[in-house]
């Protein structure tokens, strides 16, 4: 779903049994995480918040050791993203300045346009393997599930997930968000039906991709962040677009579209709400970003 | 400014039509009138009383420093327009002569003020400038802190004070980049630095950083190309507090920040220490050179300052992977900014490079606060998604 679910959220859940028990993830509010009185009233069912922000903050608190490893983690992981960025910054430029050449005969530019993208999708590819490994280094090296810490809050994740009918993601920092839903190993004990929106949406995808064209300073570029916890295969998720991008650029629209192709970049504006299918595709009437660099229902895409 | 609002007559015309032009119709006009009118790009200053002469004085780069204001004939109103670009922002006094005797004080019919060490002068906010609401004190941003320290220096002779910022929700298990800042405290008094972090962060336009404002005991001795000063920062300063502090401890993770001589001493020490800093933040940097002859105009004060400034000039370096440089088209340092900024270049650091229509002030440095640190340290903003 979008941002401002309100109404969405009990339509959704509506058809639960009384009874069912709803699981929450509020980790993307962080510090305000405990704040969820009201979604509680929104879910409408009995709930417990997973509290994973609090768990992070209890591990680490815990296990020195670990949160020590772990700052240590993300501070390379940074230097990785701002050495990717730096480089992604000319791949982009170049994508759109070629992209926005009149000169250039139409086929000619076509070709070009191509060439710069697979450049660009390299760096993206790059970045997740080089991300992926490190996380990977990480975890064999730290094994956060035999730490004590970790392991006592992951049992106590799966209990309760397993006992869940359905899993409420909030909205908030996707990092925060990934980051702990990876660490209590949320994926393979999710309940059957998945309810989430905005930074909570983008975590359940294969691909995080991070974007905003309106901060202060001018643009920043689109950038793939990560892995999310990956139940949601084939989509980029983009809460917010009309507000966060430049909508009305078709070229910097159909060079993101045409970017993470075959992936379908989904538009999740206010009080959108999208059912996935059986096999976790879009439905024909999602809107997404057509190749063209419009707005479109997946259908006409 | 609409066709509309250009043909139409400015209100100080309007005035001069009035008929009888008595005191009454004075007073009326300036009991209407927020002064200086501002009226699209045309700005009326104006001043009642007696006098001689009055004079309206800046410090605009392209004005005369002291431009007469005109008499309104039959009235002891005193008047001037001037065009400003919009988006100015102009600090100005009034001097009035009165016979020999000759004063100089703030515009008494305008109540903005503009702050700074050497005191206060009137403001004129062209059209179209406002002042950024996030300079604004706001209550829903969470509160950093802010601690008096005192840093022992051998390089300087002395213990230096320095007021620590730390980011609201500052935590031992997280980690901070490190910002300096040069003339710490006017940049807390009058360009709002407290005020300015706390809602940037609050809004995750900034990361959350660790803030070191320093307290120059002489400036125009330790901010000019001193190489006891860059030693007290690179080698006794960031060193003790990378060690008391979680911070990132690596260049992207360092920042000096400076205006005016501020932005030399900041420029003069990642000069000395090139592997240090990842980011310069220079406002309005007294970067005064010469290329040729030594008549910089500046003062013995600036020979230093002149001296480094050549040198680099002749042999630039590559001091930092990112410069954010910014200055105000209305100051006499837009030109040796300017000039810098394909200096800087040159040697393949990544440069963003800020003109305001603003002066040499305090002010200016606070609006340019947002742009300059949204830049050097990003925030989370493109991570949130609410």
């Amino acid at each position: 779903m979008g941002p401002r679910p309100g109404a969405n959220v009990p339509r959704v859940l509506g058809d639960l049994d009384g009874e069912a028990m709803v699981a929450m993830v509020t980790a993307g509010w962080q510090d305000r995480e405990v704040d969820d009185a009201e979604l509680r009233e929104l879910v409408g069912h009995r709930t417990t918040n997973l509290a994973l922000h609090a768990r992070c903050l209890a591990v680490y608190e815990e296990d020195r050791e670990y949160a020590h490893a772990e700052r240590e983690h993300e501070s390379a992981l940074a230097e990785l993203r701002q050495l990717y960025l730096v480089q992604l910054d000319h791949a982009l430029s170049a994508a759109y300045e070629v992209a926005r050449r009149s000169d250039a005969r139409p086929r000619m530019r076509e070709r070009a346009v191509t060439d710069a993208l697979r450049v660009v999708q390299l760096l993206d590819q790059q970045h997740m393997q080089r991300i992926g490994d490190a996380q990977q280094a990480f975890y064999d090296a730290w094994r956060p599930q035999e730490r004590a810490a970790v392991a006592r809050h992951r049992e106590e994740v799966q209990h309760i997930l397993e006992g869940s009918s359905a899993l409420v993601v909030a909205g908030g920092h996707v990092g925060e968000l990934v980051k702990a839903m990876h660490l209590f190993h949320v994926a393979p004990h999710v309940p059957p039906r998945v309810v989430a929106w905005s930074a909570g949406a983008m975590a359940l995808t294969e691909r995080v991709v991070l974007f905003h064209d309106f901060v202060p300073h001018g643009v920043a570029q689109t950038e793939v962040y990560g892995a999310g916890i990956g139940v949601v295969p084939a989509v980029v998720v983009l809460p917010h677009a009309r507000r966060r991008l430049r909508v009305g650029d078709p070229i910097r629209m159909s060079v993101m579209a045409r970017r993470f192709a075959p992936a379908h970049c989904l538009v999740l504006d206010d009080v959108t709400r999208v059912a996935l299918t059986e096999d976790r595709g879009l439905p024909a009437d999602a809107r997404v970003l057509h190749p063209e660099g419009h707005i479109a229902e997946l259908e006409a895409a | 400014m609409t066709s509309a609002a250009a043909k139409r007559k400015l209100a100080i015309n309007r005035l001069k039509d009035r008929k009888p032009l008595d005191p009454a119709t004075v007073d009326r006009f300036l009991a209407r009138n927020e002064v200086p009118i501002v009226e699209g790009a045309r700005c009326t200053f104006l001043y009642r009383g007696d006098a001689d002469e009055v004079l309206l004085v800046q410090r605009v780069v392209g004005l005369p420093e002291q431009i007469p204001m005109r008499k309104l004939r039959g009235t002891d109103l005193w008047y001037l327009v001037l065009e400003l670009p919009e988006g100015s922002r102009v600090n100005y006094q009034l001097e009035v002569r009165r016979g020999e005797q000759l004063e100089r004080f703030n515009d008494p019919l305008n109540p903005k003020l503009s702050y700074s060490p050497m005191g206060t002068s009137s403001v004129c906010f062209g059209h179209g400038y406002q002042t950024p609401e996030w300079t604004e004190p706001d209550p829903t941003a969470r509160q950093g802190t802010l601690e008096e320290i005192v840093m022992p220096s051998r390089a300087l002779r002395r213990d230096c004070p320095v007021t620590l910022y730390r980011p609201a929700r500052f935590r031992r298990t997280s980690t901070y980049p490190l910002l300096v800042v040069h003339d710490g405290p006017d940049f807390l008094q009058y360009a709002a630095a407290k005020t300015v972090l706390d809602n940037l962060i609050h809004r995750s336009e900034v990361a959350e950083t660790v803030v070191a404002f320093l307290h120059p005991e002489d400036r125009l001795t330790e901010y000019t190309n001193s190489t006891a000063h860059s030693r007290f920062l690179t080698q006794e300063l960031v060193p003790r507090l990378e060690t008391q502090l979680p911070l990132v401890g690596r260049p992207s993770g360092r920042c000096l920040l400076g205006s005016s001589l501020g932005a030399v001493a900041s420029l003069s020490a990642a000069v000395r220490s090139p592997e240090t800093y990842g980011s310069l933040v220079l406002m309005s940097g007294s970067f005064v050179f010469t290329d040729i002859g030594n008549d910089h105009g500046g003062g013995p004060v600036f020979d230093p300052v002149v001296k480094f400034v050549n040198r680099y000039r002749a042999r630039p370096t590559r001091v930092a992977d990112r410069i954010f440089m910014s200055c105000g088209v209305y100051e006499p340092l837009i030109t040796p900014n300017r000039s810098m900024v394909p200096t800087f270049e040159s040697t393949g650091m990544t440069m963003r490079f800020v003109e305001t229509r603003d002066g040499h002030n305090w002010e200016n440095w606070r609006d340019t606060l947002r742009d300059a640190l949204s830049w050097v340290y990003p925030g989370a903003q493109k991570f949130v998604y609410e």
